[in-house]
């Protein structure tokens, strides 16, 4: 009868004990269940992996890093609620990227919680939310962006296209919301600007992430006469298009963003090669050598499920390190205030985060999947080789942002 | 125009056999047992993931027959181990637990293979052009999965309608105790219809599991398109359920390819329309940004006109 009640002083004990290790709380809000889990599972396991590394090295100021995980099912409502509970156990850091619909959701609640809770503030770090708003008019100053918008992106992917002589007719398809658009509409007046003879023949908006068969989208590409298709689909929508185009034979370069979203290339597999093509910060052939923080995340997490993708959470992590490093604080307020305008040494080239609108300016890569590369992507024995690098400074791009600091 | 007509008349008419397969099993889970079975999608799923798994090991062919096999003997073990017990309790207890059911074979998917898509690629000995249309060249496996449906269907229809067995299996479901009077073994034939299902599943989920992703999302993904060709078609109906997947794909695909918008019918009758008109942005939606959600409407439409379905026998 002695039960285990004699264990409760141990017990509780144990559970004031431990919190108190970790002293920075930093709230991961992205979808860790349902469709679009691998991409949020995976971030987690990136953004751990560069935590427990500034850990290693003594944390912040001497106080830790944690790092606590919310599932927002890609859920602008959800992900509120969510953050009112990373709120209320102590998080000032909020990390999110799966979805600009969210991003949007984040930023004004963060917004509005920093003007009514004075010496509480909160600073949201984006990792991949790419709507251009959210740098533009959208801006405010607790939001830093450590991805290049989808405008950034779209200048790099029609300069290279642009030096194309043979793109003639060009096909847009994209998912019907504020991205898609968005991408659509940059692509459509970057082609007139850079390249007025380039044909747009087709510009399709189809439901986010409930196409199951691609093949009537195809036929219409196909019936266009299109020579490249640009778009901005992710996830499985990228998969089941080159897919489909794959199945029916169709002849096109595929510009893509995420063209290296998980299973892509598997889905695509000979027939991506030569033909399909993505705009990024990174991938692994950007450098002759893998980062060796790359290959220590492979060697911590094996397998095709883990396919390290998230380069920009180094920069990321390391800024943030680097910022309350030089103010001397991790007060929310400091760090801000620290990463404005900080300019960081990469492996791949300085990156600097614009003091006017918190858009991180870091290089990106046109890239081709290609056979023969020195490393290959999901063990698929093909891998990515760039076309071209755009230097950081020259990803700038004019801003609308009026950002009010606070005093 | 006649170019793209003619192929999303075969895009269409892939489509449309793809649901019919994926539908036919519940159908006459349906039919002859009156369940309406939520985990049939899951089934679907598993049948496409061992077909992977089976024919990493032992090839293609093989997995072919072992994979709805398989399914088959899941189902059964399904049947004789859950839903008997549950049937006691009704329709509701059927439908909750087989709802709970199609969670547990997605956590237990992921767990065995993982979150992100398996390379579930098309095996050498079918990927190959079978033809070529207007320079759209038609893929062999989808050949093969239009064959494997129509079999489906003539195999259901003629086991059903033309044989001993099929008499029996409809008298169990109306009059079991009648039926079990006689000398017929009731549990067991529910058993063998609810294995014969499954592995119908499994089947479509071998050939269905190339065209889309082998993920653990696959069932959810599917799963309320199934339900809406069964309400079309009427529950329980095997020619329904064929007509409704045959109308739904032909007229989803056919949606894709139209470019115009109720804008320009507007236009088209005369009725001036500009940007500061109320319901601008609506009207303005093309008919092909809108395909993906013809078979929600056609669902809606004939639940109002018509609530047991085209060839239903009884009301939802």
């Amino acid at each position: 009868m002695h039960s285990i009640f004699r264990y409760v002083p141990v017990v509780v004990a144990l559970l004031i004990a431990a919190p108190a290790a970790a002293d920075v709380k930093i709230a991961f809000i992205d979808p860790l269940s349902g469709g679009a889990a691998t991409t949020g599972i995976l971030a987690q396991k990136t953004h751990q992996f560069y935590i427990d590394a500034i850990n290693a090295a003594g944390g912040i100021n001497g106080e830790k890093i944690e790092l606590i995980s919310f599932d927002n099912k890609v859920n602008p409502q959800e992900s509120l609620i969510q953050l009112k509970k990373a709120l209320d156990e102590g998080a000032r850091y909020v990390v999110q990227g799966n979805g600009s619909s969210i991003a949007h959701a984040i930023t004004d609640a963060v917004l509005k919680y920093n003007e009514r809770n004075p010496g509480k503030e909160v600073v949201f770090l984006n990792y991949a939310a790419v709507d251009p708003a959210l740098t533009n008019e959208k801006c405010n100053f607790w939001h830093f962006r450590f991805d290049a918008d989808a405008d950034m992106k779209m200048a790099a992917m029609t300069d290279v296209i642009a030096k194309d002589s043979k793109v003639k007719k060009v096909y847009l398809i994209n998912q019907d919301y504020s991205f898609g658009k968005a991408v659509a509409v940059a692509a459509t007046k970057m082609l007139a600007e850079k390249r007025p003879d380039i044909k747009i023949v087709g510009d399709e908006l189809h439901p986010l992430q409930k196409v199951q068969d691609f093949s009537p989208y195809v036929a219409k590409i196909k019936a266009s006469g299109a020579d490249t298709v640009i778009t901005g689909n992710w996830s499985n929508d990228m998969v089941l298009l080159v897919k489909a185009g794959k199945d029916a034979g169709l002849k096109v370069k595929w510009e893509t963003f995420y063209g290296g979203s998980p299973g892509t290339v598997t889905a695509i597999g000979e027939a991506g090669v030569d033909t399909l093509k993505q705009v990024t910060e990174w991938h692994k052939n950007a450098t002759p050598d893998l980062d060796p923080t790359v290959a220590a995340f492979m060697k911590r997490y094996p397998g095709k499920e883990n396919e390290y993708a998230y380069y920009r959470a180094k920069a990321m992590w390391d800024m943030f390190a680097a910022a309350a490093k030089k103010a001397g604080s991790n007060d929310p307020v400091k760090v801000a205030k620290a990463l404005e305008g900080m300019k960081m040494p990469t492996p791949v080239g300085e990156v600097e985060m614009r003091a006017d609108n918190h858009q991180l300016l870091q290089p990106l890569y046109v890239s081709t999947l290609s056979k023969n590369t020195k490393y290959d992507v999901e063990d698929s024995g093909l891998g990515w080789k760039s076309d071209a690098k755009v230097d950081a400074k020259a990803t700038a791009l004019p801003t609308t942002c009026k950002m009010q600091r606070p005093t | 125009m006649l170019e793209l007509a003619t192929v999303s008349l075969l895009n269409g008419i892939v489509y449309g056999l793809l649901l019919f397969m994926l539908t036919s099993g519940l159908t006459l889970i349906f039919s002859m047992m009156g369940v309406l079975n939520f985990a049939h999608a899951s089934v679907f799923m598993v049948g496409a993931y061992l077909s992977y798994q089976f024919a990493r090991w032992v090839g293609f062919w093989p997995a072919l027959v072992i994979a709805p096999l398989a399914c088959g003997l899941i189902g059964a073990a399904i049947e004789r181990y859950g839903l008997r017990h549950v049937h006691k309790s009704g329709h509701v207890a059927e439908i909750l637990f087989t709802f709970g059911l199609a969670y547990l074979i997605e956590e237990l998917v992921t767990m065995i293979w993982g979150r992100n898509a398996v390379a579930n690629s098309v095996p050498a000995v079918i990927d190959f052009p079978l033809f070529s249309l207007f320079g759209s060249s038609f893929p062999a496996y989808k050949g093969l999965m239009m064959a494997i449906s129509i079999a489906m269907f003539v195999f259901l229809y003629v086991a059903l309608k033309r044989t001993r067995i099929g008499l029996v299996i409809q008298a169990a479901l109306t009059h079991p105790q009648m039926v079990g009077a006689l000398g017929h073994d009731v549990p067991g034939i529910f058993v063998l219809v609810f294995a014969v299902g499954s592995a119908l599943a499994g089947l479509a989920g071998v050939i269905g599991g190339f065209m889309l992703l082998t993920q653990p999302t696959l069932a959810n993904a599917i799963g309320p398109i199934v339900f809406v060709v069964v309400v079309i078609g009427g529950l329980g109906s095997l020619g329904g359920a064929l007509i409704a997947s045959m109308l739904i794909g032909i007229l989803q695909t056919f949606a894709v390819a139209i470019d115009y918008s109720l804008l320009d019918a507007l236009r088209a009758a005369g009725i001036a329309v500009t940007r500061a008109s109320p319901l601008y942005d609506f009207y303005s939606i093309k008919v092909a940004t809108a395909a993906p959600i013809v078979p929600y409407v056609l669902l809606v439409l004939m639940l109002i006109v018509r609530p047991r379905g085209l060839m239903g026998k009884r009301d939802v």
